[in-house]
């Protein structure tokens, strides 16, 4: 996704001389091509987020469109006033990147585990939240938070995932895009959860329990129709992410749910306990010991089918 | 060098204080002391060297003023009535019920107010954004910050002080608001920031340093940013906390209380209420 994010970025901004970068002295490696061509369009702030983060919003206010850049917790926990006053309250043209979304550093330890800040991010008034599940996502989320006027946050995974998208997709920001259909059970995945909500919809499908997967890559404004109609046809609906279980994409599911008249549904938030990790360890080790691979997401699904 | 003292920006200045008190007076808000150490550097400011249309408060070839130091807004929005941004009489408004003028400077539906501030440690970082965006298209237009020196404690101030220098934001100058009291008390008991000047001329700034209510001084520094070619400026202005006032002065008391009855009154008159007329 981190590739997606970059090329794409640098495509805009050859075209648009509004688009500033801002990194926080990060990138090695990636980010040199477009410091290189675009100079007067980078910034490395320094390993200075708070800096960074009002340098954007200044920027923003004098009419660039400006995107902060760094990893995990630093472009959004570590400035986050600045990003509530000098970004949001200002509605300033800024665009939040993480790079190492949920456990995607896994190993580097929980200064590096990015598991709370979609939820965080969620609550700032006017933030669009945007956490796309693939490249193919990436490079679309890419376009549109730039299109965008406001605040946006977009979480990226890392380098290197595959595509869960086989085809063309109609990516807008605040629309579900279904991956698959089906009347009996709804999985509904943000960000790079997809894969392993399409692998446990591919496994119930053998066993005759007919999936619909939502890859709701906004979480704010978040698609409430799409929530509603899950919850309408299919009558169970579960939200996968790599977030807290708190504040993220199944407290915004659970949020439309109770408030949502005549609709009796089952529903389950499948995520991480708020908690810290007690053990470091690749995404893919941090996923079997939270639940979140899909032998895991398959036995609360089951459980709570009752099948 | 010295150039004469213009009786507009005395006048301005006294008028700045006149308005804090009157305000601070009608809210029972905290911070008269915060608007009235910056008066004469506000005055100076926007009598004679801001670049500005009240008129057309978006126009983008303006130079910024940002307040960094929210909470001495009284006085920003006093020197922004008086030049013509809104009606005087708005600034009865203040901290009421359904006003925009806020007890820290807001930005939201007050015009001249370019953004809003009261956290600590965020202007100067707004304000080099603003500078480097400038420097990046070509304009002439230079931004001016007033920090107050409690704000000096705030890590955030450091990083664009580090910044600033290294991407020679010549259009940028930060004004150190040095009345020598902060919240809880003296700066020198709280957090200790000497040698001040020395520590912004280490991270690469020009540094001058003047008597912040010496009209004339305050202009002559004014007029000679940037101090050193390709450099931000910093003019780190001796004042005194609640200057005018000569009960306020020096008075830690007066971070908080507002002056009601008799001490309005005084307060008035030891400011010139009359000379306005």
């Amino acid at each position: 996704m981190r590739t997606a994010f970059l090329e794409t970025l640098f495509e805009l901004a050859k075209a648009d001389e509004r688009i500033v970068f801002l990194t926080g002295d990060l990138g090695f490696s990636v980010i040199e091509p477009f410091a290189e061509a675009l100079p007067k369009q980078f910034v490395n702030a320094g390993v200075a987020e708070q800096n960074m983060t009002a340098i954007a919003a200044g920027m923003a206010l004098s009419g660039k469109i400006a995107l902060t850049y760094s990893i995990a917790n630093f472009p959004t926990l570590r400035c986050l006033e600045h990003i509530r006053n000098d970004v949001c309250y200002h509605e300033a043209n800024v665009k939040i990147v993480a790079v190492g979304g949920g456990f995607a550093y896994g190993a580097l330890g929980a200064s590096h585990h990015a598991t709370e800040e979609l939820g965080v991010m969620r609550m700032m008034p006017g933030m669009t939240v945007v956490a796309p599940a693939d490249p193919i996502e990436a490079r679309l989320a890419t376009r549109a938070i730039v299109a965008h006027p406001g605040p946006c946050y977009i979480r990226l995974g890392k380098a290197g995932e595959s595509n869960v998208h086989e085809g063309p997709i109609d990516f807008q920001l605040g629309r579900a895009i279904q991956v698959r259909d089906g009347k009996d059970v709804t999985l509904i995945s943000t960000g790079g959860m997809l894969k392993t909500a399409v692998g446990v919809a591919r496994r119930l499908a053998e066993r005759g329990v007919e999936v619909r997967v939502l890859s709701m890559h906004t979480l704010k404004p978040l698609d409430t129709e799409a929530v509603l109609a899950a919850a309408r046809d299919t009558g169970a609906v579960f939200t996968l992410e790599q977030h807290s279980v708190i504040g993220g994409l199944g407290s915004a599911v659970a949020e439309v749910l109770a408030e949502a008249p005549d609709i009796k549904v089952k529903f389950k938030r499948i995520g991480l306990p708020s908690a810290f990790s007690p053990r470091v360890g690749s995404q893919q080790y941090l996923e079997e010991q939270n639940g979140l691979d899909e032998a895991g997401v398959l036995r609360v699904v089951e459980g709570v089918l009752g099948r | 060098m010295s150039i004469s003292t213009s009786p507009a920006a005395a006048e301005l200045a006294r008028r700045i204080r006149r308005h804090s008190v009157l305000m601070t007076s009608r809210a029972n808000a905290s911070h008269i002391g915060s608007s009235l150490s910056m008066a004469d550097l506000l005055a100076i400011l926007y009598s004679e060297f801001l670049r500005f249309d009240p008129q057309h408060p978006d126009w983008p070839e303006r130079d910024r003023f940002i307040l960094s130091k929210g909470h001495g807004c009284a006085a920003l929005y006093a020197v922004l009535a008086e030049t013509g941004y809104f009606p005087v009489e708005r600034l009865e408004t203040f901290y009421q019920d359904g006003s925009p003028l806020a007890g820290h400077a807001t930005h939201k539906d007050v015009a001249g107010v370019e953004v809003s501030t009261g956290s600590l440690g965020h202007g100067l970082s707004l304000g080099t954004g603003m500078a480097l965006a400038g420097k990046r298209d070509g304009k002439s237009h230079r931004v001016w910050v007033m920090v107050s020196d409690g704000e000096c404690d705030e890590g955030s101030t450091w990083e664009p002080a580090l910044f600033a220098p290294h991407h020679r934001l010549d259009n940028l100058v930060a004004i150190v608001d040095y009345n020598k009291i902060q919240s809880f008390g003296t700066v020198k008991e709280v957090l200790d920031l000497e040698p001040l000047a020395d520590k912004w001329r280490a991270f690469g700034w020009g540094v001058r340093e003047i008597d912040g209510h010496d009209l004339t001084a305050i202009r002559e520094a004014f007029a000679a940013v940037p101090f050193v070619p390709q450099r931000p400026s910093c003019i780190v202005a001796h004042t005194i906390k609640g200057k005018g006032v000569g009960y306020m002065e020096n008075q830690l008391l007066w971070h908080y209380r507002a002056p009601r009855g008799a001490d309005l009154e005084t307060a008035l008159r030891e400011i010139g209420e009359e000379e306005l007329r």
